[in-house]
């Protein structure tokens, strides 16, 4: 089996080249016929990668541990929904996962597009099979899953198999833990496909909005994904990792946001150029910086070039991927230059307060986010190559940065879309924002009333006020508008009116969700912890809840043994029932872990820690953390990812287009036929 | 249109000098060094907030009335280093696991750690002498790491 998925992997290499050379070839001759094969290839590429990944998974369920990888990653006794997340569980398979992603989406590129950009697609294939083409060929020779174990003896080394696996990282043995890398995956991959269009775009000299109407729908689904891998990542660490947050400024952590926060810029930037034919050469830069830092994010977490509580063994790939990196770099740099003086401007900005200034700011501000996490994350090695000495900085560093950024942005999210386009009045600031900064001062007053002195939790919750308001009320407006004249009731209005302009309002969706967001990090300034040693009938108290210990309990499972502290609620006098952390022994890996239990409301969040055992007193310590508003994060996440799909779906004033187009399209091969 | 763009300089200059200024508060704030446990000791000078990578050396983790003490070591050298933190230690912290201290290093060659994270060695990576080795003796079984 281990050689059918080596062939799988060799021949998607084998096939990726032929993509690469026969895309360039067919875009240059302007031939039909080697463009033709360039998509078969591609598809050839999508269907021997999926052998692989198929092989793989095989290998993983089966418990096959003559390969090296199910060994090192599986056991017997693993369940198998945590099985099929075996192949994304070490460093071969990820890479693996990550090749048979990007051959998905190249796919799916291809037959999209069988009718359409047919004098962009040769290039954009080509430059997609260039990226599979070196996923493929480290996966194969720097990684391969498919490695068999042996062992010597006299008669030479003789194939070997060890009775059960290593077992999986018990820290990855988590629900989320099963969806957070696909999710990551998909995000860092997709930037591949509007990546690949700009460099089409370029090299055929289409630079006009085209490849920007093209690419919109393949950012939005990286960018959804990325958002949501990230969030999931967060809630994997805040439900597993024990320290009672949910990010903590890792390395890793870091990369992930990166192509997301380039992404954003990308995606608001590509308006103006469309309403304004403005900002070309920024677009091109955008989506070269975002795909940059999805390949480096995957660089950084796979190579152990800075140390990571995360990070993946020291490995042998860093070289390759900072040449591959390299590569990209240079040729979609020097293809800009080539390309500047088709990307000439078509307007000035006319006005400061106008919706281009805004989004050129919100652009400003989410690339100096960029670059102060890119910098403080790879300071590590800046200062190591500059001064021999390794200075790492760590979270505080981080968030006295992001928390005034991240608020400047929240601001705009609000304020940008209720700017008119090249200019705006007094007057229709004056309508636009009374109402939204009346609520805000209001609720502000409240909370500083109500006892919040913390100024960052204060201005951001005045703020998410300011920025809901500000976006409910843009509902508010449009549904009154079509009640008026089309005379349907409020919701129908509100249903319409989305629909009729479902990137506006799906995207105004996603703003609430950011609201959400901001409203959840704010809980984290009034977080209150605790800790004790319990027996029976302890008790421990924070804020207003008082946990009282029950009995330990041990038990086993055939893959871990645990044992686990019973914890009584009340609050304020109130029973609430109980909470059950336990502690986790994985038997296959022989490692134990902390499992978290949590008591979630909409106000705060209970999170219990069974941290270990005293070695003196032979007691359980206990931590216990409240997390106000945690939940708003989640929450934000799923509405965020709501309102992505939402922008995704065709809108009604589109849909008629492409009708109009289909039936022309029609009349047209009606005439020719005759 | 002039007026406009220094306007726009202004508005930019102002938010960029803010992070700015926060960037370098932040920095200096919680930079810390990073040094291995052999660069550490070949100075033989005292340090304030550095952190050491190396492994726990085998054996000897000690635990005497509430204070542990363990030697982290890296090839031939190794230092004796007290926890004077208040976290719990991590899961992973375990006899041979990579571990990563943060404090204090006095005159008196002892590192007073304030802060400790540790990756279990076999965490992604099969390692031969890993945890499952042990469960399981196998002849052979050396060629794990070989093979993958």
């Amino acid at each position: 089996m281990n050689q059918v998925g080596t062939v799988g992997l060799i021949a998607g290499l084998a096939f990726a080249v032929f993509g690469v050379v026969a895309g360039a070839l067919g875009g240059r001759l302007g031939s039909s016929r080697i463009l033709k094969s360039a998509e078969r290839a591609t598809l050839a590429f999508v269907a021997m990668i999926t052998l692989a990944v198929v092989v793989l998974e095989w290998l993983i369920l089966t418990n096959d541990f003559h390969n090296a990888y199910v060994a090192a990653h599986s056991n017997r006794d693993l369940p198998v929904y945590y099985k099929v997340a075996v192949l994304w569980a070490g460093q071969e398979g990820s890479l693996l996962f990550w090749t048979w992603l990007l051959a998905l989406y190249g796919g799916l590129a291809v037959l999209l597009n069988r009718r359409q950009n047919r004098q962009i697609m040769p290039y954009v294939i080509s430059i997609l099979m260039g990226t599979g083409a070196f996923f493929s060929a480290i996966t194969f020779f720097a990684a391969n899953p498919f490695g068999e174990l042996s062992v010597m003896t006299a008669n030479g080394a003789q194939p070997f198999a060890p009775a059960d696996g290593n077992g999986l990282n018990p820290l990855l043995q988590y629900h989320s833990m099963v969806i957070h890398p696909p999710m990551l995956y998909l995000g860092y991959v997709g930037f591949a496909v509007p990546f690949a269009f700009a460099m089409g775009a370029l090299i055929t000299k289409q630079l006009g909005d085209n490849w920007i109407r093209v690419t919109r729908r393949w950012t939005m689904v990286p960018w959804m994904f990325l958002g949501a891998g990230i969030l999931l990542g967060g809630r994997w660490a805040y439900s597993v990792l024990g320290w009672g947050g949910y990010w903590g400024w890792d390395p890793v952590e870091n990369a992930s946001l990166l192509p997301w926060l380039s992404g954003t810029a990308f995606l608001h930037s590509v308006m103006i150029q469309e309403k304004r034919g403005m900002l070309k050469v920024w677009n091109i830069v955008l989506v070269i910086t975002t795909f940059f830092l999805c390949i480096f994010g995957t660089f950084l977490t796979r190579s152990g070039i800075v140390s990571s509580v995360h990070a993946f063994a020291q490995s042998s790939i860093g070289p390759f991927f900072a040449a591959f990196l390299g590569v990209v770099t240079f040729f979609s740099v020097s293809l800009l230059f080539m390309r500047l003086e088709f990307l000439k401007s078509e307007n000035k900005l006319d006005s400061m307060v106008s919706r281009e200034s805004g989004f050129l700011f919100n652009n400003w501000i989410l690339l100096a986010a960029v670059f102060a996490v890119l910098w403080g994350t790879i300071f590590p090695v800046i200062s190591k190559a500059i001064q021999n000495e390794t200075v790492t900085v760590g979270a505080p560093y981080f968030n006295k940065v992001a928390i005034p950024i991240g608020l400047l942005l929240l601001f705009l999210t609000g304020a940008g879309p209720l700017l008119a386009w090249r200019k705006t009045s007094f007057q229709s600031l004056k309508r636009n924002f009374t109402l939204p900064l009346a609520v805000a001062v209001v609720v502000g007053g409240i909370l500083l009333a109500t006892g919040v002195r913390h100024f960052y939790a204060w201005v951001s919750l005045f703020l998410a006020v300011f920025v809901g308001v500000c976006t409910l009320q843009e509902f508010y407006k449009g549904a009154r508008t079509r009640q008026r004249t089309g005379g349907e009731n409020f919701f129908q209005a509100i249903y319409n009116l989305t629909m009729m302009n479902t990137r506006r309002y799906g995207g105004y969706v996603v703003h609430l969700g950011i609201v959400m967001l901001f409203v959840g990090f704010a809980g984290q300034a009034f977080q209150a912890q605790t800790k004790g040693l319990m027996t029976e009938g302890d008790e421990l108290r924070v804020k207003d809840y008082v946990l009282r210990a029950g009995s330990i309990v041990s038990g086993d499972t055939p893959n871990y043994a645990y044992q686990k502290i019973t914890l009584a609620i009340t609050k304020d006098g109130k029973p609430l029932g109980t909470l059950e952390p336990d502690r986790r022994f994985f038997k296959a890996s022989q490692q134990p872990t902390s499992h978290v239990a949590i008591r979630s409301a909409f106000s705060e969040d209970l999170y219990t820690v069974l941290a270990g055992q005293d070695p003196d007193s032979g007691k359980a310590v206990v931590e216990v953390f409240v997390n106000p508003l945690v939940r708003w994060v989640w929450m934000g996440g799923f509405v965020m990812f709501f309102g992505t799909l939402l922008a995704l779906v065709p809108s009604r004033a589109e849909r008629q287009m492409a009708e109009i187009r289909q039936a022309q399209e029609v009349a047209v091969r009606a005439s020719d036929a005759k | 249109m002039k007026n406009k763009k220094l306007k726009f300089a202004i508005g930019i200059g102002i938010i960029l000098a803010v992070v700015i200024w926060e960037a370098i508060s932040g920095f200096q704030q919680s930079k810390t060094y990073y040094v291995t446990v052999s660069e550490l000791t070949s100075t033989g000078k005292s340090r304030q907030r550095v952190r050491v990578g190396g492994d726990v050396a085998a054996g000897s983790i000690e635990r005497r009335g509430g204070q542990l003490t363990f030697r982290l070591a890296q090839d031939t050298k190794s230092i004796p280093v007290v926890y004077v933190g208040t976290d719990t230690l991590p899961d992973t912290f375990v006899e041979g696991a990579q571990a990563i201290v943060e404090g204090n290093y006095t005159a008196g060659g002892e590192f007073r750690a304030e802060k400790i994270q540790a990756k279990c060695a076999s965490k992604y990576q099969a390692k031969p002498g890993g945890p499952a080795d042990k469960k399981t003796p196998v002849p052979g079984q050396a060629a794990l790491a070989g093979a993958s």
